[in-house]
């Protein structure tokens, strides 16, 4: 863990000392004062503190029996976090260029978080597109409506949308079955995770979405079925809905028997959500008993990969959490495409007009190295557009 | 310099405070002359001061800014102070430079003030990485509405027996003798509330760096308006906390401010919200969102806040917010400096004192008039843009 200031790493030891995880000083790298921007931490203290993070990293590489790949979890908006994650992606991929590399990211709230936080975003994702594998994103905004509509808390506090990330997280990686009937646990969850859903280059951003998610007051009076569930989960899907209240029924996958080009403005009309592979995981009573024929529809995935090949479903009978039965999608889609491009216009708007530019560049980054992340970042809109 | 003045704070409360190796005096002060405080004191005590410098900055582990408190319109603060500060920036050009300073009021009894101060403005517009701008009369105005909120025992509660002042007996009486330290306890606080999140824990730090890094988008435009609440915390009264909400709308309110402006009805470029205390980020984010429509920010920066949360709490209080607006409001004061000193400036009054120091000459007012000058054009240039319709810039087009 890397953190920027000694008060963070006291506060992870006192929470973590009591838990069984293995949170430990050695493990920690902590750097004397806070990164201002991207560019200070990836082209100052990055590099200044490269081998202090790499062997750090490589004790913990040595200790494994098999390295599946590194999972990043870093935010987008600050300085330390976005910068320096984005330094040691670059990295992992020169030092460990076989090992899958997955960075979780955390998309700030739209507004009010850092106002530089655009321009942050925009050289951070333009950055990890060049050197990591998958970008799995939660979004803050997301996150904090599903604490307030549906777990029902009344004063969010950072310490609730955390724990609303990592039962998302914990939906994904926990143990599922290897093959259907098997009872032998995947070895290589991230690794099958990008395998099923990173089939191609240009397009790596994730989102998870989960069901059900509530209070526990709320859990005692409800019963669920596979069907319901997996009907509220596909219409998530295809609206673009981040939560299981408030979906758009309106939403319907398009008539597959129109030609591609058509096909894809007219869904941008009706603001369905294409994907590109899908993956949906189970857990609970039952699960052999779900049918997922909804998710096999061919309209719902791009013309250029099959159903056969873009969907993937895990299961295991083992409940999650305190849910009987409960089901994860992870989803390589359009949904992120209108906040990238929100984040891509407001940089640029204050790009153009010069503002806190200067702050930057007395850094080092230079105004051609902006537009290289906007030349890229306009690109992977533009392919997710398109699709 | 003086050393009286020296002499009667180390025989105060505070005398612990300082470090006595820290101290440098002479005899007498600068004669309100910033020529004097500058370029006299500035060669003499050169080497004194950058030594004693050294010494402080290589016990910090790491050093993140300096904090230059001073006033404007003297001639040691304005003078000498921001001699230090150029003498900072070039041995320290990577720490950051936060200058608190207090601009004389209307009816300020320096006659030479409107020199000082612009020879100084034009300073602080080169060396300083921040400037949070004060004036007396806005403390002055906050002291008095904090006394009428006592006296007329509205909220019905007593004062506290070890209030600002030392006595404990008459301590509303001995307020009136030294308005100067209620006044100076209300920056005080400032400072105290700016660094909070850099010395507590909280869910949401930001450090000193971040809030140059966020709240200047042009390295001229570093000028913050500031403004605490709730302001009796100030006066160390008992009074129970008004609701958290009131306490955001109460730092917009042009009476809050720690100098004469008038922030909601200027143009934003950005604005920093330190909170502290028992405040969730979903109470920050609610607040923002009702505020935001009677805010006008400039296009680009539409969603230019900065927010932190310390959870550490100002002594005997549950919560309390800074705000520091870069916001154009601050142009009337600075116009005022230029019209007041034009006055004295076309009649040459005064100036002989000035010129009969070595170093300066008559260009050295011109330069610090220029200067004056075009930071209050950048100023006009955004406020133009107000009234225009919000446009976004064409993008880059890709193609596919």
């Amino acid at each position: 863990m890397v953190s920027i200031r000694a008060s963070v790493k006291n506060k992870v030891l006192e929470t973590t000392g009591h838990m069984e995880c293995d949170f430990t000083q050695k493990k920690l790298f902590i750097l004397s004062h806070g990164c201002l921007c991207f560019w200070s931490s990836y082209s100052v203290h990055g590099p200044r503190h490269e081998e202090s993070i790499m062997n750090l990293i490589q004790k913990e590489v040595e200790k494994c029996d098999s390295l599946s790949g590194f999972f990043i979890i870093m935010s987008m908006a600050g300085g330390t976090g976005s910068g320096l994650g984005a330094f040691v992606t670059q990295k992992l991929q020169d030092q460990y260029s076989n090992s899958l590399k997955m960075n979780h990211i955390i998309w700030p709230y739209g507004t009010g978080e850092v106002i530089v936080q655009n321009y942050n975003s925009i050289l951070t994702l333009s950055h990890l597109y060049r050197s990591s594998d998958a970008l799995l994103v939660h979004e803050n905004d997301a996150v904090h409506k599903i604490c307030a509509k549906l777990m029902n808390i009344k004063q969010i506090s950072f310490s609730d949308i955390n724990q609303v990330l990592a039962h998302q997280l914990g939906s994904v990686f926990q143990p599922t079955y290897s093959v259907e009937g098997s009872c032998h646990y995947r070895r290589n969850p991230l690794g099958d995770l990008m395998e099923n859903l990173v089939p191609h280059p240009e397009f790596k951003m994730l989102g998870i979405r989960n069901i059900p998610q509530m209070s526990e007051n709320s859990l005692a009076y409800s019963t669920f079925t596979w069907a319901g569930l997996l009907k509220y989960l596909r219409q998530m899907l295809i609206s673009n809905s981040k939560m299981e209240e408030g979906i758009d029924w309106h939403v319907r996958p398009p008539l597959s028997r129109l030609p591609t080009l058509g096909k894809a403005s007219l869904n941008r009309e009706l603001q369905f959500n294409t994907s590109i592979a899908n993956l949906v995981i189970l857990r609970g009573k039952d699960v052999h008993s779900a049918d997922l024929g909804g998710f096999k529809d061919p309209a719902l995935y791009t013309s250029w990969l099959k159903p056969i090949n873009a969907f993937n479903v895990w299961k295991t009978q083992r409940a999650f959490s305190k849910y009987e039965k409960s089901a994860a999608l992870v989803s390589n889609s359009q949904f992120l495409l209108k906040p990238l491009d929100t984040i891509v216009g407001k940089a640029w708007n204050m790009f153009a007009s010069k503002a806190y530019i200067h702050q930057y560049t007395k850094f080092g980054l230079e105004e051609e190295d902006f537009l290289d992340s906007f030349t890229l970042l306009e690109q992977v809109v533009a392919s997710y557009c398109n699709l | 310099m003086e050393e009286g003045v020296v002499n009667e704070i180390l025989q105060g409360p505070l005398r612990d405070v300082f470090d006595s190796k820290q101290l440098i005096t002479d005899i007498s002060g600068s004669g309100n002359n910033w020529a004097v405080g500058h370029k006299v004191f500035g060669s003499l005590y050169q080497e004194q001061i950058l030594e004693k410098l050294r010494k402080s900055a290589e016990h910090c582990d790491c050093l993140q800014c300096f904090f230059i408190i001073h006033s404007m319109g003297g001639g040691t603060g304005s003078g000498l102070g921001t001699f230090l500060l150029k003498m900072l920036k070039d041995e320290f050009p990577d720490v950051y430079r936060f200058v608190t300073s207090v601009y004389p009021s209307g009816e300020d009894d320096v006659i030479t003030s409107p020199y000082n101060s612009i020879l100084a403005m034009k300073e602080l517009n080169e060396h300083a990485d921040c400037v949070l701008p004060i004036d007396n009369q806005s403390l002055f105005d906050i002291i008095s509405k904090i006394d009428l909120m006592v006296n007329s025992g509205k909220l019905g509660t007593t004062i506290k027996p070890k209030s600002l002042v030392t006595s404990s007996a008459g301590a509303v009486k001995k307020r009136h003798q030294k308005p100067f330290d209620a006044m100076n306890n209300i920056v005080a606080n400032l400072l105290l509330n700016l660094t909070s999140s850099a010395r507590f824990e909280g869910s949401l730090n930001m450090d000193l760096n971040e809030i140059s890094m966020n709240l200047v988008p042009f390295p001229q435009l570093h000028y913050l308006v500031s403004s605490l609440t709730p302001l009796y915390t100030l006066a160390d009264v008992n009074i129970p906390t008004r609701r958290l909400d009131q306490m955001f709308s109460d730092a917009f309110s042009k009476d809050h401010q720690l100098i004469r402006a008038d922030p909601k009805h200027s143009l934003y470029l950005a604005c920093a919200l330190m909170v502290r205390g028992n405040v969730q980020v979903s109470d920050l984010r609610r607040n923002i969102e009702r505020l935001k429509p009677s805010l006008q920010f400039v296009s680009w920066n539409q969603e230019g806040w900065k927010t932190s949360l310390c959870s550490v709490p100002p002594v005997g209080h549950s919560h309390s917010l800074l705000a520091l607006a870069n916001n154009t409001c601050v142009k009337p004061t600075f116009m005022e400096l230029r019209e007041r000193f034009m006055r004295l400036y076309k009649k040459k009054a005064h100036l002989h004192h000035y010129l009969q120091i070595e170093g300066m000459e008559e260009s050295c007012f011109m330069e610090a008039l220029s200067s004056l000058s075009g930071l209050i054009e950048e100023y006009n240039q955004l406020d133009a843009t107000k009234s225009m319709p919000v446009e976004d810039f064409p993008r880059l087009s890709v193609a596919m």
